[in-house]
Formats: structure tokens, sequence, C-alpha cells
């Protein structure tokens, strides 16, 4: 690609633009471009908090106001559903991992008939929309057992799915487990629990930590499911639904506020430690090659 | 089996086969087959009759669904703004997602990437909240539009289809760009470098190498997105209102008049819908579903 591109606008100082200059100048625009659709929205959002008008809008602008915040810390509903959605993830938490563990160890460590159609029935929930799974559990739990909607059934509705990804991320690190480490303990004397919670446990805890933040924070923000399962009890996605739909004040835009500025700050700490861990991946790759330099020349 | 035993004795390999037990057989697939068996019966409102004579395999309720034809056109118009979604949400995501992979070794892509997740990680329902503000008649949008002078009086955006479609790209489309992202990131860049120094044009670069690899990315970025288009229930309700009425919002209004039978016929009805679009596009794209889930 040799063409070149002429710009009429600055046709007397910089006539001609190479094609990649023009590359580069539309990779920017578009980059650019969709960053900003992307943000302006949540932006907006928040910068409403800030405007003393009781309709959430920008324009006309009425003032500087922090009183939505307030408004929004005396909320009594909001923090009932706060404290709702956290015992609902964390009971979604103590079912899925457990259960999340069981499904990837019956995967990789056991050879079963039919194992590969267990695998299927265990993803698909993956795959469904969130209402179909919120729906089914009511039906069932209510028609068989005549436990109705409530927050019990929302952990039971959800667990259904959340577990499947907590599953796909335990599989992933049994993939790279040494099992000889295992069969060492049992060698040794070791009983099989012993030998599981003294090797694979250790082994597995990172996975299990990013499998209890993965569920904690799919349940937090679940809708779908929730929405049939919950009964008369109200989540924080609830709450915010509700308020939207019978419209608000930008009371709400302060709650978003806050969820957003959090998830700008988890984001950033993200970042910090997968740079701090890719420097010392760098570092040790570095250290390893001097050693190897300094054995070869030790040899020579 | 024997090799499990040994490893986990029988408590162990019992645990696991309950767990695995308890969470396939009770928490889906009992469930699921329980809307199928609703589906297919009458809503007998006295449940003294539930179990009775009357109470007979029938598909009366998906002639319910489909005889009106207000269903009809709702249906169908899930399914075609689901499908726009899907394409609006690929033509944005892959050029996006091949830059990305493209800059992949520069020091920008680290903050590019928190600039993915951040959005991918605020609450779906704050995000549609979000662009009602925008979107609201006196809004962002329309003030802009009314200040520059382009229009004399606001457009509705809301209670419209239109407002839906939008919002329903922006909830989803970062389900299309990160599987996107994954395949093309496996791509071996001298394949493109080689192909561009033999004077290959731009389009067949794409059309013949990164097209065919990333395949399975584009797959299960188009399944996801429909799946979660087809299936939403905070967009529409939210910037549909009244006025642009999704599928969901009907299982949950027959819910809402407790007639679960005519309830899990639409339930199967989305399902068998979204089914069909997986094996559509698994059969368009020649992948498997292994190559989906990955």
């Amino acid at each position: 690609m040799t063409s070149t591109v002429l710009v009429s606008a600055d046709a007397a100082s910089r006539p001609w633009l190479t094609s990649d200059q023009v590359m580069r100048i539309s990779v920017g625009v578009y980059l650019t471009a969709f960053f900003l659709y992307m943000f302006l929205p949540l932006v907006y959002m928040m910068l409403v908090t800030f405007n003393d008008s009781r309709i959430p809008t920008l324009t006309p602008w009425k003032g500087f106001t922090l009183r939505w915040f307030q408004e929004m810390w005396a909320d009594e509903r909001m923090w009932n559903s706060v404290i709702k959605s956290f015992i609902i993830g964390f009971w979604v938490i103590v079912l899925s991992v457990p259960l999340g563990l069981a499904g990837a160890l019956f995967m990789t460590r056991m050879r079963v008939l039919g194992q590969s159609f267990v695998y299927a029935v265990l993803v698909s929930p993956v795959l469904m929309p969130g209402i179909i799974i919120g729906l089914s559990t009511l039906v069932f739990w209510d028609t068989q057992f005549r436990i109705g909607g409530r927050w019990e059934l929302s952990v039971l509705g959800q667990t259904s799915f959340i577990a499947a990804y907590c599953m796909l991320i335990f599989m992933a690190r049994l993939t790279r487990f040494d099992r000889t480490l295992e069969e060492a303990a049992l060698d040794l004397g070791a009983t099989p629990f012993q030998a599981f919670r003294t090797i694979m446990v250790p082994y597995m805890r990172p996975a299990i930590l990013s499998a209890s933040v993965l569920a904690f924070l799919q349940s937090f923000e679940n809708f779908n499911t929730t929405l049939f399962t919950i009964g008369n009890d109200i989540t924080l996605t609830m709450f915010i639904a509700g308020k939207i739909r019978a419209g608000t004040t930008p009371a709400l835009n302060a709650l978003a506020f806050v969820m957003v500025a959090f998830t700008i700050a988890a984001g950033i700490v993200y970042e910090i430690l997968r740079r701090r861990e890719a420097a010392r991946t760098e570092a040790r790759a570095r250290a390893a090659r001097q050693a190897e330099l300094a054995a070869e020349a030790g040899a020579g | 089996m024997t090799e499990a035993l040994q490893r986990f004795g029988y408590a162990g390999v019992g645990a696991i086969l309950f767990g695995v037990l308890f969470w396939g057989a009770l928490l889906i697939v009992a469930p699921m087959l329980l809307m199928v068996d609703l589906a297919f019966r009458p809503y007998l409102p006295n449940p003294k009759d539930v179990g009775g004579p009357l109470d007979v395999y029938t598909i009366q309720n998906f002639a319910k669904v489909f005889l009106d034809p207000l269903n009809v056109w709702v249906f169908w118009k899930t399914i075609y703004a689901s499908i726009l979604v899907t394409v609006v949400s690929l033509l944005i995501g892959y050029p996006l997602s091949y830059i990305l992979v493209r800059a992949g070794r520069s020091a920008w892509i680290g903050i590019l990437m928190i600039g993915l997740l951040i959005p991918f990680w605020v609450n779906e329902i704050l995000r549609t909240f979000a662009w009602q503000l925008l979107l609201a008649r006196y809004g962002f949008i329309n003030t802009v539009l009314m200040g520059l002078g382009l229009i004399d009086d606001p457009i509705q955006f809301t209670n419209t289809d239109f407002g839906v479609q939008v919002g329903l790209v922006y909830a989803y489309i970062l389900f299309m760009i990160f599987p996107l992202y994954s395949t093309m990131e496996s791509l071996d860049p001298n394949q493109v470098d080689a192909a561009r120094d033999l004077g290959a044009p731009f389009w067949r670069i794409h059309w013949d190498i990164v097209v065919p690899h990333s395949k399975p990315g584009i797959a299960s970025g188009c399944i996801v997105t429909f799946m979660l288009s087809a299936g939403s229930y905070v967009v529409p309700e939210l910037l549909g209102g009244t006025r642009s009425i999704w599928f969901t919002k009907l299982i949950y209004l027959q819910f809402d008049a407790i007639n679960w039978n005519l309830g899990s016929a639409y339930g199967f009805t989305l399902v068998s819908l979204c089914l069909v679009f997986i094996l559509l596009v698994m059969a368009m794209f020649r992948v498997s579903l292994k190559d989906i889930a990955r």
C-alpha cells in the first residue's frame, strides 16, 4: 500500500499524507470515538448528581449541590436492599464455590460414562437467558416444595449458573496441577482428606479467591434471575430498577456516582496489581537468563 | 474410578458426586423439565384440579402465544432487533478488537483494556439509566441538538424501539468485544505482516486471514450478544417503557398474572428461539460448541 491521500484543508503546508499516517489517524479517531461512547454516558450520569434540580438532568444547571448524596445516604430502604444483596452474595459464594469445585474435580479427575453430557448440562445455564433460569427455579421450588419467591430462592437460581463460572476457573487451574504431590502425600500415609486439605486446597487458593470475587460480583449485579425469584424481598438492583420506573430524583445518581467510582477504583487497583505482577515475572525471567549465561560462562 | 477412589476416598468421591448431582439435577435439569411440563399443561385456577382429570397435556398455551397477533409481532420484533443489535455490535467491535490486538505491545494497551473493563463492570441497570438520562425528552442529546439548531422540537427517543436498540448495543457490545479480542490475540502477527509485504490489500488480509482465524470468537460473541439482547428485561423496561414491549416482558406479565403455565410456554418459546439461533450460528461459522465455550 504505497498510495497517498490528498488532504484539502491543509494543502499548502503539508499536502500529502502517507497511507500509514491516514491509518494511524483513523485508528486514533476510532478509539477516541469508541471510548467517548463508553464513558460519556457514565460521566454524564455522575455529573447530574451535583445539579440542584429535582429532575435528573444537567440542563438547565441550577447550581452546585451535595444534597443528593445526603438524601441517598439517609435512605433506609436502600441500605436494607444493600444488606440483602450482601446476604445473597455471601450465600451464593458458599454454594457456588464448593459446587464449582466438585464439578471441576468430577470433570478432570474422574472417568465416568456420560461425562461430556454432564459437562454440557453444568455449563448450559451460562448460555441460558437469565429470566428463564429465574422462572424455572421459581416454578420448580414453588410447585414441588411450596417454597415461593424469596431471597433464598434467588440464591438457588443464581447459584445454578454462577457455579458454572467457578467450575471453569477451577478447571483451568486444575489442568496445571502436579498430581505427584498428592501421590507422595498418600504414599507417606496421609488420609485422602489430609491430602486434599494440605495439597489441593493451598494449590487452589488463588482460584478459590477469584471464583469467590466473581461469584459475589455476578450475584450483586444480577437482575434477570432475581426478578422472578425474589418475591417481596428487595435487592439493590431491584431497588434501583424500582426507583427508575417510578421516576427518580438525582439521589439515584448519587448512588450511581458511588458505584461507578468504586468500579473505577477497582479498575485502577487491578491494573496496578497486573503491572506489578508483569514486572515481577519480567525480573524473574531476566534473573534466570543471567544465571543461565553465568552457568554457560562457567562451564565454558 | 478406582483411581479417584484412591485419591479422594469414598467420602471424597461421594461428596463430589453429591455436589454434581445436587447442582445438575436439582438446580438445572429438574427446574427446566418442570417448566417444559407446565408449558404443555392447561392453566387451572383451582389448585384442586391440578393433577386431576382436567390436567392433561395440551398445546393450547402455545396456541395462545402464536394466535395472538400482538404476541407474534412482539416475538418477531424481538428477533429482528436482537439480530440488528448483534450485527451492529459486530461491526463496531471487530475493528476495535483488531486495533487493540495490533496495539498489543504498546504501553497504552493496559489503559485501553481497563477502559473496556470499567464500563463492563458497571451494573447493567445503571448503564441503561445513563442512556435514559441522555435520551430523555429534555435530556442531553436533545438539548445539544436543539442548541445547535439542528432540530426545533425534542425528538422522542425513549419509549421507542430505536431507544431500546441503542441501549442494547451499549449494554452488550463488550460481550462481543472480549471473545473477538481473545481469538484475534492468538493470531500470529507475522501472518498479517507477510500478507501485507506480499501486497495484499487490507480487505484481503481480513477476509482471508483474520476473519477465518477469529471465527470461534465471532460466533461466540454473536451468540452471547443475541441471547443477552433477546433475553434482556432491564433495557426494554427502562428505555422502551409501555410503548416498546419486548418478549421478556410478555413472560413477566404472565407470571404477574399467576398464569405460570402460559408464562412457561412463553419461556419455552424463548429458549427454543435461542437454541435455534445457536445452532444456526454454529452451522454458519462451521464451529463446534467446544470452540465457543472455551
